[in-house]
């Protein structure tokens, strides 16, 4: 590891990882790799109960289909999710940098209000800190948020078997995409939109459906499909093989990334789910799946082929077959 | 260091072409290419189109690839 | 998507790789085929075609990453810009990750210089005249595609009239280590997959020599899989009847005598010059600095820096690698001590790089 923070660090990649393994949870906890989640299980009297915690810095704040705001609530309210869980409540902590427009406040903290209205979640408590001009970009907001569970399953990432089958909600990189091309400098003119959404009801769905075929959840974001599923494929020792043909990218998602050099696969994603399911219920769930709004291009990637040391492959549209990695460094712009 | 996409011009003013590619458009300078029109392809390395794309040379490949998709050559 | 999609058709991928399978079947040993452009290197791994091949026909990568070929010394360079006050450094993405010897631009980044990524040099140009305050450097790397791109971002700086626009150049021509490796008795490269966009600008008659003299067989290749099986099976046809000749198989784009506008603007702005290339050391006139007229726009002249005695990281196999003698997965620091996030080699750091794309898509 590095002796500084580089911004590679926080790419949700292989360096968040290692930061993560190496110094993060040996120092603050004791937790394995194969059981990190998107959420902590507590049990509490008897009762389950999900926890998750995440901070929201995205340059720039207002992008094409959603800003800062609902992205803060639909990230928390996901990683709830992704555990099996039932958003109950979130709080809310502002960090705020001198000089911000108020408008642009007012802005965000309606969409935080409308987003959270819209999953049925209560923002509980809250803070707000003010840093001069220059000590923070114009925003930053932590959410944090509380979970119960309406059944017993447990669903992580470490239960993915041989023959399951990988399903995912919908098209790849589409947050990504709208957030690089709407930044200054690239001058990309597209239109790409946020999939920034709640998935939790989906998730309800998927559950009901699925009970305990559902073998594993998680969102796709920082890092994209391709980190997650090596998350996956390491946290369960299993192999996973990808279709490159049906990998699901929106027409303008693959331009933009045509001319930036970018692999969607790659690309953050804030409203998608990967559920990896027993193969003699992928079907019923992928139907389910496709009943819902946010899931109605929902269609199967990949499966889990073999048990191994965590390896993810892409059978490639001619035939050929290659690894695939987790992001290494920054997803960064090239033309080489 | 040589990513290059093809991508159709939408519009020319003083030298510089949007491009278009699956709906997304980018400026490119046209100061290395001659002749190039509206609905043009060309192609598009690090904000210049560096050269123009020959749409029938182009339809030639893809014959001979229809014809080698016809021919037998081993199991289909 | 026109003009790429269609060139990725499976049906007719398939049908090529018979074809190829057929062309070489009373072949008798092996053909080495050789990529200089890391563009290529990708695109292999990518849509993972040297499983897709005949045993007999071996896919190397030479050269072809210009990342990579660029020394130590050049990142040492700029890192030292990166710390001069009032200097912001534009880039391409992957040159911010480039170990030097002590640091590299995404340290200095942390530290507090002011390091940026852009996708055309016109963007540090545009940025030039929007940061009067500051020294704009862009780091000049690359092949014929992308010296023309940064003689005409120098161009537009004058007409501008910008005084405060600079490159750092260390841009080359890739025929003269082609040639040298081609004469490597060790290599035994026995057709050149020829790069796409470098021949747009050069041109297909440039590989001429290579063809007449040296007797080894250049294909003009596209980067689409269906361009590069063509163009494989079109080196394997030549080889195996034992002749030599240029051929283009991706003639929508590159014509004979290439873009003789791209290289009059070169040609302006740059003269050739000696020029070392990591791994394979000094090839005369295979490099291109930038010429008197225009030195008012040349970093290493304006923009005087002390620069660092360079350091080579030990067992770092890049040099061998870069000349195809040696596959990333022979060297003793693949994916051990050297990996994406921690690169010692440059052909590690450059998502171009062999070492990268094996680490990256190998299976």
């Amino acid at each position: 590891m590095t002796d500084i923070i580089l911004l590679g660090h926080g790419s949700g990649g292989k360096l968040s990882h290692q930061l993560l393994d190496e110094l993060i949870i040996p120092t603050l906890s004791g937790v394995a790799q194969r059981d990190q989640n998107d959420a902590a299980v507590l049990n509490h009297g008897g009762q389950r109960l999900a926890f998750t915690t995440d901070s929201y810095v995205v340059d720039p704040i207002f992008f094409p289909g959603g800003n800062i705001g609902d992205l803060a609530i639909n990230g928390t309210v996901n990683d709830l999710a992704m555990a099996g869980a039932r958003p109950v409540a979130v709080s809310v902590g502002l960090i705020l940098e001198e000089g911000l427009p108020l408008e642009d406040l007012r802005r965000i903290l309606a969409s935080m209000k409308q987003a959270a209205q819209s999953a049925g979640v209560a923002i509980v408590t809250g803070d707000t800190k003010v840093v001069p001009r220059g000590k923070a970009d114009k925003i930053f907001i932590n959410t944090s948020g509380i979970g119960v569970f309406d059944h017993d399953y447990e669903v992580r990432g470490s239960g993915a078997r041989v023959g399951d089958k990988i399903l995912i909600n919908g098209s790849i990189g589409d947050h990504g995409m709208a957030i690089l091309a709407s930044r200054e400098g690239l001058d990309l003119e597209a239109d790409i939109r946020t999939d920034s959404a709640a998935l939790h009801e989906l998730v309800a769905e998927i559950i009901a459906a699925g009970g305990e075929a559902v073998h594993a959840l998680r969102d796709p974001t920082r890092g994209g499909v391709a980190t997650t599923l090596k998350e996956i494929a390491l946290q369960s020792q299993v192999d996973i093989t990808l279709e490159e043909a049906a990998q699901p990218v929106r027409q303008e998602v693959a331009g933009a990334c045509a001319i930036l050099g970018l692999d969607p696969l790659f690309v953050a994603n804030e409203g998608k789910l990967l559920a990896v399911v027993a193969p003699e219920a992928a079907e019923s769930v992928l139907a389910v799946m496709r009943r819902h709004p946010h899931g109605a291009e929902a269609t199967i990637i990949g499966e889990v082929t073999g048990a191994s040391d965590g390896k993810v492959f892409m059978r490639t549209a001619i035939g050929g077959l290659r690894a695939i990695e987790m992001l290494a460094g920054e997803q960064l712009p090239r033309i080489c | 260091m040589c990513l290059g996409v093809p991508m159709q011009v939408k519009s020319i003013a003083n030298g510089i072409a949007v491009c278009e590619i699956d709906g997304v458009r980018r400026e490119a300078s046209l100061m290395m290419v001659e002749g190039v029109e509206v609905g043009d392809f060309v192609l598009i390395h690090a904000g210049f189109a560096i050269e123009k794309l020959d749409e029938a040379d182009a339809e030639q490949t893809l014959q001979l690839f229809r014809e080698v998709l016809a021919s037998g050559g081993g199991p289909a | 998507m026109k003009y790429s999609s269609e060139f990725r058709d499976p049906a007719v991928a398939k049908k090529l790789i018979e074809q190829i399978g057929e062309a070489v079947a009373g072949f008798d040993g092996q053909m080495t085929l050789m990529e200089v452009c890391g563009t290529h290197t990708m695109a292999i791994y990518q849509h993972g075609i040297r499983a897709l091949l005949p045993k007999s026909i071996r896919l190397i990568s030479g050269p072809g990453c210009p990342v990579c070929v660029t020394p130590v010394s050049y990142v040492d360079h700029a890192v030292a810009l990166a710390r001069r006050p009032g200097t912001l450094i534009t880039t391409f993405g992957d040159m911010v990750r480039v170990p030097g010897s002590s640091s590299s631009l995404q340290r200095e980044k942390a530290r507090g210089a002011d390091v940026r990524i852009v996708y055309s040099p016109l963007d540090a140009v545009a940025l030039a005249e929007k940061t009067p305050e500051k020294q704009i450097v862009f780091l000049g790397v690359g092949f014929e595609t992308t010296t023309p791109t940064v003689a005409g971002a120098i161009l537009e700086a004058r007409r501008r009239g910008l005084s405060n626009f600079f490159a750092l150049c260390a841009n080359k021509t890739i025929p003269g280590p082609m040639a040298a490796l081609a004469g490597d008795p060790e290599l035994k490269v026995d057709g050149y997959i020829c790069p796409a966009h470098v021949s747009a600008i050069i041109g297909a008659e440039a590989y001429r020599p290579l063809a007449e003299q040296l007797k080894v067989p250049c294909v003009v290749t596209g980067f689409e899989p269906l361009d590069m099986l063509q163009g494989v099976l079109m080196l394997a046809r030549q080889i195996v009847a034992g002749e030599a000749r240029v051929e283009t198989q991706y003639s929508r784009i590159v014509k004979p005598g290439g873009n003789p506008k791209a290289r009059a603007i070169l040609e302006e702005v740059f003269e050739p010059c000696d020029t070392a290339w990591r791994g394979i050391g000094v090839i005369p006139q295979s490099g291109l600095k930038i010429r008197e007229s225009y030195a008012a726009f040349d970093a290493e002249r304006q923009l005087p820096v002390a620069v660092e005695e360079p350091r080579e990281a030990k067992g770092c196999m890049c040099g061998e690698i870069l000349k195809g003698k040696v596959t990333p997965t022979e060297c003793p620091l693949f994916r051990q001590a050297c990996t994406p996030e921690n690169p010692i080699g440059a052909c590690m750091v450059s998502s171009e790089g062999t070492c990268a794309a094996e680490y990256k898509y190998g299976t």
